[in-house]
């Protein structure tokens, strides 16, 4: 784009980002800060991974966006268009062309490759903020790997609830040393983070936080030997491609209870109709 | 006794500017035993407790600890890391406000909890049952187990800052005037709890009273603080019944004619 | 199927910013507002612009403040967005303040002082009574000048200093911190909070401000000055070796003056509160030296009780486009985490059930 560098950010900011993002994945779920720029995005809408996709983003690499798993929400395409104007960088919507996969709240179904990268985009990196407040506090915290306060807030919802209550944002242990938010994705998509392939990278633009899981990473989702970490779904096939193993939207259909229940990755349903998958409301789509 | 000390200050001193805090103290503690640290407000008895459990650095002196494995450390040359562990497990801390201690905002089962939970203990169903037996020995009903702390008196408060404290077994435990602020029928039952506690586990511990009373009835023996010294340490019997120093003179004289 | 048109944003975005492009315009037959228009004659909103956007440039901010439709906080945010793709060539000297050109300088302090108190273009003693005349354009009011006064006009906090009753401004600990390029780190130095405030949201600070004047974190303060006019913008070129005068900017400064009973170190005397603004902006000068102030409140050795004087709450709070583009952001779909929430209560609600039923059949 006239008057802006490759992917909007200048080099020497990029390199910043990349020293940041080098020694996060040396230290891996410890939030390292950096110096954040102003994007032209608002604060709270992907700023963090912005600038990080901005920051590892070649030429060559072909970009895929999504929010809440799916390509086409308005934020995931107005993230998309930004680099397509601002890098000219080939965009993809399906999961396995991609190089670099930027995400809001969502881990794409399909099993990611070592030569991927995930991006987070990442609201409050600190995962203990609704607990205690102070930044300061909290890096003590973490310096002294002082998690009793975390588990506590756990024994809380067991003793009140009968069971763990986070069902999104749902903290994990990173290589057993730094607890860490894996951003509000739902608590179903914990599980793909560990041991992944590919490399996550996580960026909080207002926070102004960098971390990172290095490929096949252990993640360990928070839990009690007698409560063990679940993860939550809706109890239905999607309407549309019939899986039984996808995060499912739940879509209200009409004004008297009317639910239709379709995968939230956009991509993984679109590829399994087009190999011939059909849920019931597929059926009823396609009859009519 | 033997002539392993559980834990010893040699020549601690510190100024707050021109005000001498502590000057040139030495104290030793051996386990099982209860050391009580007297004076009035001011003398520096509180100060010589902060210093003792590493929480605040002298100007000069050292506290050495002897861990269980029999290692001395010097509480002020250790790390951040390793102070914080031995505070949340061979260590504990009773202050005079629960409220600084316990976490309002979570259920007592919670809170006697927490300590289990920061040394790695990953099963609830051991926890809270560790968590019921803890508020049954500090007698607190076994159904308040879920509630929070601000609905429990003054008394409920401090015992429960005492089973979050003792759950995890520390060795040795710190007392901040821990009856201060109550009731004379509610400090009774609370220093025979303490007493019995104590006795039962063989805690070694450090407090620190204002009231000669306490100090008669807990510990075995007693410091008497003046100005930043101790004048007058002993046997708690002795000192009290046959003071030398006249501070601790007048300190006993005025407990007999209060 | 309805569902498929909640996704699917392209043509919608497209729309929207169309719609958003013919809002601003407003009424295509009355004339449209030029840049010059603004920048000559909404000069209040073009300064706020300039400071919180960290920008100094009156067209720029001017052109935000007409793409933005007069919203100042995106106005700040294009300036802003804009400005952090600017290279940076140097950093200027530190501006003199003491030889401003001088166009408003008062002092609640001193009846008098040399150089004397002079008001300049202030709203402080107009009655607020809508003056109904503008409503028809009309020729330009001329004001009566004064001989400008040439004569030296010191800031009141050296007055007082030349008499030790004011506290040394400290010496700097080397280069200023700078938050556009380094994120916030604690303790957060007193440069750093003071670009922070000058950065932050006009509202907030003055809230802030106002919370230390009601019993939260009071300062006892006085205005000891607030002066308004041109300074000098000068830089060091290395290869030149003396400094050049690149232009005159329009700042708003305010020192506070502030009770302070003395400490077991410093005798008793005055505390200072420091406020700078672009553009003439007394509301936020005089508000940031309060906060200023407050947030001294450790170092001075006083109790911290209250928000203002909380130096984290604060410097984490006071920008408005971290706090409007977070604030905002819930307006993203979140129907991923939502969709979680809603598997979790009902799963909650049929477990609390289950109990209920036991004890039932229990009993």
């Amino acid at each position: 784009m006239k008057g802006y560098n490759f992917a909007y950010l200048d080099e020497q900011t990029k390199r910043m980002i990349r020293r940041c993002v080098l020694k996060a994945v040396a230290i891996p779920g410890h939030q390292v800060p950096f110096g954040s720029r102003e994007m032209p995005l608002p604060y709270g809408w992907g700023t963090g991974g912005i600038q990080v996709t901005a920051s590892i983003l070649g030429s060559d690499d072909v970009l895929k966006v999504i929010d809440q798993g799916a390509d086409d929400t308005t934020n995931a395409v107005s993230i998309r268009r930004f680099f397509a104007r601002t890098a000219g960088v080939r965009t993809t919507t399906a999961t396995a062309e991609a190089t670099v996969i930027q995400t809001r709240h969502r881990i794409p179904e399909k099993q990611l490759r070592e030569d991927q990268i995930i991006v987070y985009q990442v609201p409050q990196p600190e995962p203990m903020f609704r607990l205690e407040p102070s930044r300061v506090e909290t890096r003590r915290m973490h310096a002294l790997a002082d998690y009793g306060l975390m588990h506590v807030k756990l024994y809380e919802d067991i003793a009140r609830f009968g069971q763990i209550s986070i069902s999104y944002d749902y903290p994990v242990m990173v290589n057993q040393r730094y607890l860490m938010s894996p951003s509000p994705i739902p608590a179903f998509d914990n599980p793909k983070m560990d041991r992944m392939p590919a490399l996550q990278l996580f960026g909080a633009g207002r926070e102004k936080r960098i971390y990172a899981i290095p490929p096949w990473t252990q993640v360990k989702s928070l839990d009690f030997d007698d409560h063990p970490f679940r993860a939550i779904n809706a109890p239905h096939p999607c309407g549309l491609c019939g899986a039984t193993d996808s995060y499912l939207d739940e879509v209200v259909t009409d004004d008297h209870g009317g639910r239709l229940f379709v995968c939230s990755d956009t991509d993984h349903c679109a590829e399994r109709r087009a190999a011939g998958y059909v849920g019931t409301d597929g059926m009823k789509e396609a009859a009519e | 006794m033997t002539d392993a000390t559980l834990l010893s200050g040699r020549g601690l001193t510190l100024h707050f500017g021109a005000i001498p805090a502590l000057v040139d103290v030495d104290v030793d503690l051996w386990p099982g035993e209860m050391l009580a640290i007297v004076g009035e407000s001011g003398s520096g008895k509180t100060t010589l407790l902060n210093v003792l459990s590493g929480r605040q650095r002298p100007d000069r002196g050292v506290v050495w600890y002897r861990d269980p494995d029999d290692r001395l450390h010097d509480v002020h040359a250790m790390p951040a890391p390793a102070l914080r562990t031995l505070h949340r497990s061979d260590w504990g801390f009773v202050h005079q406000d629960p409220r600084q201690n316990l976490r309002m905002n979570v259920s007592a089962g919670g809170n006697v909890g927490e300590r289990l939970m920061a040394q790695g203990a990953r099963h609830y169903g051991d926890i809270r049952a560790a968590a019921l037996d803890w508020l049954a020995q500090v007698e607190i009903d076994a159904d308040r187990i879920d509630d929070l702390p601000r609905t429990f008196s003054g008394g409920m408060l401090q015992r429960l800052q005492i089973a979050r404290t003792l759950v995890t077994h520390p060795r040795l435990v710190f007392m901040d005037e821990p009856t201060g602020g109550l009731d004379v029928s509610v400090q009774a039952r609370l220093l025979d709890l303490i007493r019995s506690l104590v006795a039962r586990l063989n805690i070694a511990a450090v407090l620190v009273t204002h009231d000669i009373a306490v100090a008669r009835l807990l510990a075995h023996r007693i410091a008497v603080m003046q100005r930043g010294r101790i004048v007058e340490t002993g046997l708690t019997d002795q000192v009290l019944d046959d003071p030398h120093h006249p501070y601790t003179q007048l300190l006993v004289s005025s407990v007999l004619n209060a | 199927m309805a569902y498929v048109a909640v996704k699917g944003g392209e043509t919608a975005i497209d729309a929207a910013h169309a719609w958003l492009n013919e809002e601003r315009r407003g009424d295509a037959s009355v004339p449209e507002l030029s840049v010059a228009q603004i920048e000559g004659q909404l000069g209040r909103a073009v300064d706020r612009t300039m400071a919180e956007g960290s920008l100094y440039d009156r067209e720029l901010a001017a052109l935000a403040v007409k793409q933005t439709a007069g919203d100042l906080i995106e106005a700040i945010f294009l300036l802003r967005a804009y400005r952090t793709t600017l290279p940076r060539f140097g950093y200027s000297l530190p501006l003199e303040t003491a030889s401003m050109q001088i166009a408003r300088r008062i002092s609640a302090v001193f009846k008098d002082l040399p150089g004397g108190q002079v008001l300049g273009p202030t709203h402080d003693y107009t009655h607020r009574l809508l003056d109904f005349s503008l409503l028809d354009p009309g020729a330009a009011a001329s004001a009566p000048r004064a001989e400008p006064d040439r004569s030296a006009m010191p800031r009141v906090p050296d007055i007082l200093g030349q008499e030790g009753l004011m506290e040394a401004d400290g010496e700097a600990a080397g280069e200023p911190g700078d938050l556009t390029r380094e994120p916030l780190r604690f303790p957060a130095e007193r440069d750093v909070r003071l670009q922070a405030l000058a950065r932050g949201d006009e509202g907030f600070v003055l809230g802030l401000g106002y919370s230390t004047q009601r019993g939260y974190g009071g300062t006892h303060p006085f205005a000891g000055e607030i002066r308004m006019g041109e300074v000098a913008v000068e830089i060091l070129p290395p290869e030149l070796g003396f400094a050049i005068d690149i232009g005159d900017i329009v700042l708003t400064e305010c020192q506070m003056v502030n009770q302070f009973k003395g400490s077991k170190t410093a005798p008793p005397q005055f505390t200072r509160g420091y406020g700078l603004v672009f553009g003439f902006n007394e509301r936020k000068a005089m508000s940031m030296a309060l906060v200023d102030r407050a947030m001294r409140a450790t170092e001075l050795g006083e109790d911290v009780t209250a928000p203002a004087q909380n130096v984290e709450f604060v410097l984490y709070h006071s920008d408005n486009i971290e706090a409007t583009g977070f604030v905002e952001h819930l307006k993203l779909p979140h129907y991923v985490d939502f969709q979680s929430e809603l598997q979790n209560v009902r799963r909650m609600r049929a477990e609390q059930q289950r109990v209920v039923e036991r004890k039932e059949a229990a009993e």
